[in-house]
């Protein structure tokens, strides 16, 4: 089987419905055996980091899991509960066997007996094919069963990924213990985001220096972007890191309109100008210059004419509103903030508010038991930053035209 | 020693500001935030007393 080259990698299976097991072994060959210490060693050759969000080291955290004692499970996050993001339902509905076989390389590796497939009842379709494609699997593999959770923004948290299969509840639960230490069953469980795994099956197959070959040094690899707003191709696309924002914008057909900013990272995510973005690459080290991050992928561009504000307002209040209900600061600091935003928003607010507002989205951080408040303080000190223009303008936001995103 | 609160436990009884005010404020809403987690050597007892009698024992205490 010769690797690849070039893009698309992950989404090379990605057409009308689901590769099935005989198609995908055609394209890609049969899953390798690697030694349990060999995936570790390729895996950190090739620099792979997670991509749920937190960007972890992905060799670090199966290193981590893998010298620990009896492993419960594999879990496959695909609960992909952030609403503007698509990438893993993508690569689910269409390539389930890549994910899978990242998964059963993985319960090889930290020795558990189980795989967990973990999604939200709005991935549809997608669900479907996981299933077909777990009766599709060889005979004597782990066994893999599919647990579909409600859509919630928090309940594809790890923790509350693994509160889930231990009693039904998609809350999360107050660390330490993390799953790699104590998750399910109270043993040690690795936990990885869909599209991770399905890069662990590639470079288990084609090395780490085929992964290498895309993306720069510090981010090497291919990555999967979930790009909508105001683009006339919105949709889940896969580019090389190091890529410039201006050439994305391109690939997805351009802007459908003038644009002022990019929202980077997803609704815990950083906006950026459109002046900003135009000098940004989609790397670690050139979106951390305006406080960025890409999260799991998440690209909206908002246009010229929207409220930055009034979005801003929006989101908040939804956040508020996925609150698990665990933790006060939680409860009452993003409905506290929520309420502040939209005043500023509709040009309402009174001489304290944006101070206070700031200060809650400070007081929030760090203060409940996963990281959800910190996220949406993220996202809110963001606006207020990029959108000042709209606060010093005094014009209520709600006479201008709104654009939903 | 350090102090920490679980927040999924607290309910915002405020018990560990009464005792603590050096370490502990209540936010706008009656929600302890910890202003200086580690506990110096002379408020030991306070801070274990503090966590005692935590009503839904949210307070927890790290031994370093």
């Amino acid at each position: 089987m010769s690797a690849p080259a070039g893009l698309p990698r992950l989404l090379a299976g990605v057409g009308a419905g689901m590769e099935s097991s005989a198609g995908h072994q055609r394209r890609h060959g049969p899953l390798p055996t690697l030694s349990t210490t060999g995936l570790i060693e390729v895996v950190e050759r090739s620099g792979l980091r997670g991509r749920g969000g937190a960007d972890f080291p992905t060799a670090a955290k199966l290193r981590a899991v893998a010298a620990r004692r009896k492993v419960s499970a594999v879990v496959v996050n695909g609960s992909e509960t952030e609403p503007a993001s698509r990438k893993d339902v993508t690569l689910l509905e269409h390539v389930p066997h890549l994910v899978l076989d990242g998964a059963i390389l993985c319960a090889h590796t930290v020795q558990a007996d189980s795989v967990f497939v973990r999604m939200s009842a709005r991935a549809g379709a997608a669900i479907d094919s996981v299933e077909t494609a777990i009766a599709e699997r060889a005979a004597g593999e782990t066994p893999i069963a599919l647990v579909v959770g409600p859509d919630g923004y928090v309940g594809g948290e790890e923790t509350a990924v693994i509160h889930q299969l231990e009693s039904g509840i998609a809350k999360p639960t107050y660390t330490p213990p993390r799953p790699y230490e104590k998750g399910y069953r109270n043993r040690p469980t690795l936990i990885q985001n869909a599209e991770t795994l399905a890069q662990i099956a590639l470079i288990a197959r084609y090395g780490p220096a085929w992964y290498r070959q895309l993306g720069t040094d510090e981010d090497p690899g291919s990555t999967l972007l979930t790009v909508s707003g105001a683009v006339a191709k919105p949709g889940v696309y896969e580019l090389s890191f190091g890529t410039p924002l201006h050439q994305l914008i391109d690939a997805v057909g351009g802007p459908s309109e003038p644009l002022q900013a990019v929202l980077v990272g997803g609704y815990f995510g950083n906006w950026l100008s459109i002046e900003d973005a135009w000098h940004t690459r989609l790397a670690r080290e050139s979106l951390r210059e305006h406080g960025a991050s890409l999260g799991a992928g998440v690209l909206v561009a908002l246009p010229a004419r929207a409220s930055g504000l009034a979005e801003c307002a929006r989101i908040a209040s939804y956040l508020a509103d996925q609150s698990a209900g665990q933790c006060g600061p939680c409860i009452h600091g993003l409905r506290a903030i929520a309420d502040g935003v939209q005043e500023l928003a509709d040009g309402t607010a009174s001489a304290g508010t944006l101070e206070r507002v700031r200060r809650w989205c400070g007081e929030v951080d760090g203060r409940g038991a996963c990281h959800h408040p910190n996220g949406a303080a993220r996202f809110v000190l963001s606006s207020l930053r990029v959108f000042s223009h709209e606060l010093a303008a005094g014009e209520p936001a709600s006479r201008r035209r709104r654009q939903a995103v | 020693m350090k102090i920490a609160v679980n927040p999924i436990a607290c309910e915002g009884h405020g018990m560990c500001v009464e005792l603590l005010p050096e370490l502990i404020r209540l936010d706008d809403w009656g929600y302890p935030v910890i202003e200086l987690e580690r506990v110096p050597r002379r408020l030991d007892g306070l801070a274990r007393r503090a966590a005692d009698v935590c009503p839904t024992l949210a307070l927890l205490l790290v031994e370093e």
